[in-house]
């Protein structure tokens, strides 16, 4: 016990529970902001894929990272356009445009890499994001390497759930949103588009979960893989309802995870208990369901979610 | 209203046609400020279709609309707000998850990227003084009340600063007090400058509350009044049905054995979450020959006790007994056995199978008996027969008997109804809202229906929210608050004020 203890409480763990995390924060918040106007964005899965092999292409090209992050987040939003086309234009099933927009996803992200790549024995790799520590702050003991020695994208991604909470909750543009996922009738009786409002908040999430992505093969590690994204997706799916559509709970929803698998990771370099490693991996999943099952329950969907919208209906 | 003014409102040649109906044909319509306008007619008459396209919910055809003098042209809702259009639906556009204040703002622009809720505040202030119309802010609309909600969506179009303000059957979820509250409010905004137009059905109100009056029928408009003083609801009426309306006679009252009787009756909250209201120790008696009108605000509990008749909803204590039976374990076909004749509120959704031919679901509670089945099979010629003279007896408009029941209109499918449950002369009717969307021919001849049973000695459990229709045929009235029975009434005790009362959860002492 002492020895796990021994492995938790290390300075390099807590900032691999933000390393972790900060994928699952950005596709997160952006699911969130697409189910609070009532679209469930199941593509989340394949937008992260294929933004995770658009950056690493894009900036294994150009030899620029953040070039990278930004043709993730545009691929993102050209796949979440496709969705809002399906969903908000032609009223199609949630589920099924989101499955849907998740294999042709990960098929094109397969088969552009093949095309781009080919079969190379080595796979290529990118020199990745470096961390970043902030002046001073960086220099306060254990605070400082826990909190402020981590890559850009980990910051960026922390100051993204104030932002979000306050266009949530404190401009016309998150209130709109809040109404359009609630009762979209009455928003549209108050003169707010519905299916714009729904294409922006698409766009938007498609624009965080492509980062999320290139997170993955630009920061946590520096190449592209089919596995790289490996249901971190779905579980961004489970941490909004978990969240209950609220960005500081999304936040300590996807702390939690972060922390779970943060603490598989050194449970199995450690060797302390004797397992097989695959239950080590399934920690993170098993725990999200877990918490799924204990929150859920209070957990209010947007009423509008699911729910496509017709103005002329009669 | 002098007409050398500039009207504020003012609609010309207004035509909408939806596949082979023409909803409206060249509608003309003026609106002047300090005017309330009443625009009469029954149920697709076309009185909605008019407003949706000033309110540019649908395209029109063909047709001008001016505001101030000035050609508009109206596609959206956001264009009706922007040219100080306002309207309040039927159904409410609230969100209810939100604020009052919340609710207000959705759509408009902040100060400075951010939302100005003190500003906001402030306004909605300044309207609850000029009107008398009070919220407040910061409650969510799910708390509110249902005439509250309606006063927020009233609010809602002064919020932004509309002048002129459509109200759709405004009345038809308020209790009388609450719908006097309402007429002052807008008595008070007429006063004030704004034009109003108040559609309806109901004449008394229309007398009430407007200056001037438009009548359509299928359609058209067949007459204008303007002077809503010279006219009387009775001729009213008939602009608006475009017949003479003679209310059916009742017969005095000779009460029989009870056949309905509900002791002391309490049921489990329902687990839907959408209103309703657990009974709580209702107790109720119908007789033979007596039609008891059960009265309420929409969700006091009303529907628990027609599911709870229909064996649909069990009680948790408490004891209902049907024409002499004690019912232990309810079900749907136990009830029936015992000759209850059922109409539900829902028509399509409880009552009727949409996509079923009419003829099945004129048989469908009966299909498992005689005469329609023997041995387990279908006698398609027997159903035949019976189908085909209940449409002729209930003069039900359909092209064959096999139509899909989803096509016929609102009456027609409640004819349906009426063929299906009093076929077999019920013991029992219970009624739920049974002419809710009817046209006043449609509502007559189902009342008529009523009556007969009541002549025959039936009993007659008649839930609405139409106080007209209960004064109108109840021999008593009980007034429901919350799963409780304030009060039972005798009719000739009953006053709309009194009933109002009660409505509004007063005790029987404080409405005498």
């Amino acid at each position: 016990m002492t020895e796990i203890l021994g492995e938790i409480l290390q300075v390099g763990f807590f900032a691999a529970i933000l390393r972790i995390a900060t994928p699952l924060i950005l596709a997160t918040i952006g699911e969130m902001f697409t189910e609070r106007g009532g679209v469930l964005n199941l593509g989340i899965e394949g937008i992260m894929l294929l933004g995770s092999m658009a950056g690493f292409s894009a900036a294994y090209f150009s030899g620029s990272l953040w070039l990278g992050i930004l043709a993730a987040m545009a691929v993102g939003a050209l796949a979440a356009l496709l969705m809002g086309f399906l969903t908000v234009t032609l009223g199609l099933s949630q589920h099924v445009s989101g499955i849907g927009t998740t294999l042709l996803c990960t098929g094109l992200a397969f088969f552009l890499y093949r095309l781009i790549f080919g079969q190379p024995s080595v796979p290529p790799n990118v020199e990745a994001f470096q961390a970043v520590p902030l002046p001073l702050v960086s220099k306060i003991p254990v605070l400082g390497p826990m909190l402020f020695n981590h890559f850009a994208l980990v910051y960026l991604a922390l100051l993204l759930v104030p932002a979000a909470a306050f266009v949530l909750y404190h401009t016309p543009w998150g209130l709109s949103l809040r109404a359009v996922g609630e009762n979209p009738r009455a928003a549209d009786g108050a003169g707010v588009s519905v299916a714009k409002m729904r294409y922006q908040a698409l766009v938007l999430s498609g624009m965080l979960m492509g980062a999320a992505g290139a997170y993955l093969s630009m920061a946590q590690f520096n190449a592209f893989t089919f596995g790289v994204i490996s249901g971190r997706g779905w579980v961004c799916i489970a941490l909004v309802v978990f969240g209950q559509w609220s960005p500081w709970k999304c936040l300590a929803g996807a702390l939690l995870f972060g922390f779970v698998d943060a603490l598989q990771l050194r449970l199995q370099a450690s060797g302390v208990i004797d397992i097989p490693y695959q239950f080590f991996l399934m920690l993170p999943f098993v725990l999200t369901i877990v918490a799924m099952g204990a929150v859920s329950r209070s957990a209010t969907p947007p009423a509008a979610l699911l729910v496509p919208f017709r103005k002329e209906e009669r | 209203m002098t007409s050398a003014r500039t009207p504020l409102l003012c609609m010309r040649g207004m035509s909408k046609s939806f596949g082979a109906v023409r909803a409206n044909q060249d509608v003309d319509l003026v609106l002047y400020a300090g005017d309330v306008l009443g625009l009469l007619g029954e149920n697709g008459a076309g009185k909605t279709t008019l407003m949706n396209m000033l309110f540019g919910t649908y395209a029109p055809d063909s047709g001008a609309i001016e505001i101030e003098g000035r050609p508009v042209t109206i596609s959206s809702s956001a264009d009706a707000l922007a040219l100080g259009v306002g309207m309040v639906h039927q159904h409410f556009h609230l969100v209810p998850r939100l604020t009052v204040l919340d609710n207000l703002m959705i759509g408009r622009p902040g100060n400075r990227g951010r939302l100005d809720r003190s500003g906001a505040r402030q306004k909605l202030e300044e309207i609850g003084d000029r009107f008398g119309l009070r919220l407040d802010p910061d409650e969510p609309v799910s708390a509110l009340a249902i005439g509250e909600q309606q006063r927020l969506e009233i609010v809602k179009a002064l919020f932004r600063d509309a002048r002129m303000l459509i109200l759709d059957e405004p009345t038809a979820v308020l209790t009388p007090q609450e719908a006097d509250f309402l007429f002052d409010a807008l008595r008070a905004m007429a006063g004030d400058g704004l034009g109003i137009i108040f559609i309806s059905h109901k004449l008394y109100e229309v007398k009430a509350i407007t200056n001037r009056a438009m009548i359509m029928r299928r359609g058209k408009v067949t007459a204008t009044v303007d002077d809503i003083g010279s006219v009387s609801e009775r001729e009213l009426g008939e602009l608006m049905c475009g017949h003479e309306i003679v209310p059916p006679q009742k017969a005095p009252s000779e009460p029989g054995k009870v056949l309905l009787r509900l002791k002391e009756v309490t049921t489990a909250p329902g687990a839907e979450a959408s209103g309703g209201a657990p009974l709580r120790e209702v107790s109720l008696e119908v007789r033979a020959g007596e039609v008891l009108g059960i009265a309420g605000v929409s969700g006091n509990g009303q529907l628990e006790v027609a599911e709870l008749i229909a064996g649909v909803r069990r009680q948790t204590a408490g004891e209902l007994n049907v024409t002499g039976e004690i019912v232990i374990y309810p079900s749907p076909r136990a009830i029936q056995d015992l000759r209850v004749g059922r109409i539900p509120e829902d028509r399509l959704g409880t009552g009727l199978i949409s996509s079923l031919p009419m003829a099945d679901s004129m048989i469908l509670p009966r299909v498992h008996a005689a005469p329609f089945s023997r041995y387990g099979v279908l006698d398609r010629a027997r159903i035949q027969d019976f189908v085909e003279g209940q449409v002729e007896r209930f003069d039900i408009k359909c092209a064959a008997i096999d139509v899909r029941t989803g096509t016929l209109s609102g009456g027609n499918l409640q004819k349906v109804l009426l063929a299906r449950e009093l076929a077999f002369d019920p013991l029992v009717v219970l009624a739920a809202q049974p002419t809710r969307g009817l046209d006043v021919g449609a509502a007559q001849f189902v009342h008529e229906r009523f009556l007969e049973v009541r002549a025959a000695g039936g009993a007659i459990l008649l839930i609405s929210e139409d106080l007209e229709e209960l004064f109108l045929l109840s021999d008593r009235i009980a007034v429901m608050y919350e799963g409780r029975v304030m009060d039972t009434l005798a009719i000739e005790e009953a006053t709309v004020r009194r009933v109002g009362m009660l409505m509004a959860g007063a005790s029987s002492e404080d409405a005498a």
